[in-house]
């Protein structure tokens, strides 16, 4: 598993760039590659602005059926998030962006699974397995 | 942090996105479109993103962005050369890139700009 530090606008692109090679060495299609690296992109980013920095640990897994995908999570000890399902909302936003960033990205994966504590962080795991 | 280059040809800006963008460098590019143009008086931008690879919701704003400043200049903009991959992407994500104008290439693009009366 790599662990890669998201402290900068750079990290951003870092993770973006990992999260690209281990999506094609797991055999997804390019179109399933540039969604799970957009997903990605979201959560790093939001990792950076809302958590105050984070860590992305990205992997190649396998399905007990032999598929294979991609898993990449994300944590931060930022404020945490009060309320889930609002966060999760479509246009929900802290007032900086258009409010797609959770929503889009849980679109663009196959798994999302969004823990958060309010005063203790949050993290993300998401997953997007080859067809 | 990595600068996008801004060349004017004409009564046209381009702009061709060559590097993994990260955020500051799309703000950058931002304010620097936004000199450009209120120092050229060009009539028209077009942004060039055949070698993106990703957009997602932030630099997806930024090319909104862009499109409504231009606006102010009496300025339109044109985004050529989208990846499909990245197209289907930004549709799923939700963004429609509303206010900016889209063609194939450059060609197109130019063609676009030159077709305003």
């Amino acid at each position: 598993m790599d662990e890669l530090p998201i402290q900068s606008g750079d990290d951003v692109v870092r993770v973006r760039q990992r999260v690209r090679v281990l999506a094609a060495e797991s055999g997804l299609s390019l179109v399933d590659q540039t969604k799970v690296v957009t997903a990605a992109s979201e959560l790093a980013r939001n990792a950076l602005v809302h958590g105050g920095g984070g860590l992305a640990r990205v992997e190649v897994v396998r399905s007990g059926n032999g598929k294979s995908g991609v898993k990449i999570g994300f944590s931060d000890e930022g404020p945490g998030i009060p309320d889930l399902d609002l966060a999760l909302t479509d246009g929900w936003t802290t007032g900086d962006g258009m409010g797609l960033g959770l929503s889009g990205a849980r679109r663009l994966v196959d798994e999302f699974e969004l823990t958060s504590k309010v005063g203790g962080g949050t993290s993300v795991v998401v997953v997007k397995w080859s067809r | 942090m990595e600068r996008v280059p801004i060349v004017k040809i004409g009564q046209t800006l381009f702009v061709s996105i060559q590097i993994d963008l990260q955020d500051e460098s799309v703000l950058r590019l931002q304010e620097d479109l936004a000199d450009e143009l209120s120092k050229t008086g060009a009539h028209g931008v077009i942004i060039d993103i055949t070698a993106v690879e990703i957009v997602d919701s932030f630099i997806g704003r930024m090319l909104t962005m862009i499109g409504s400043i231009s606006r102010l200049f009496d300025a339109e903009t044109v985004i050529v050369g989208m990846r499909p991959a990245v197209a289907i992407t930004l549709t799923e994500l939700g963004l429609s890139l509303r206010g900016v104008r889209t063609a194939l290439n450059a060609d197109k693009g130019l063609e676009m700009l030159n077709g305003r009366t």
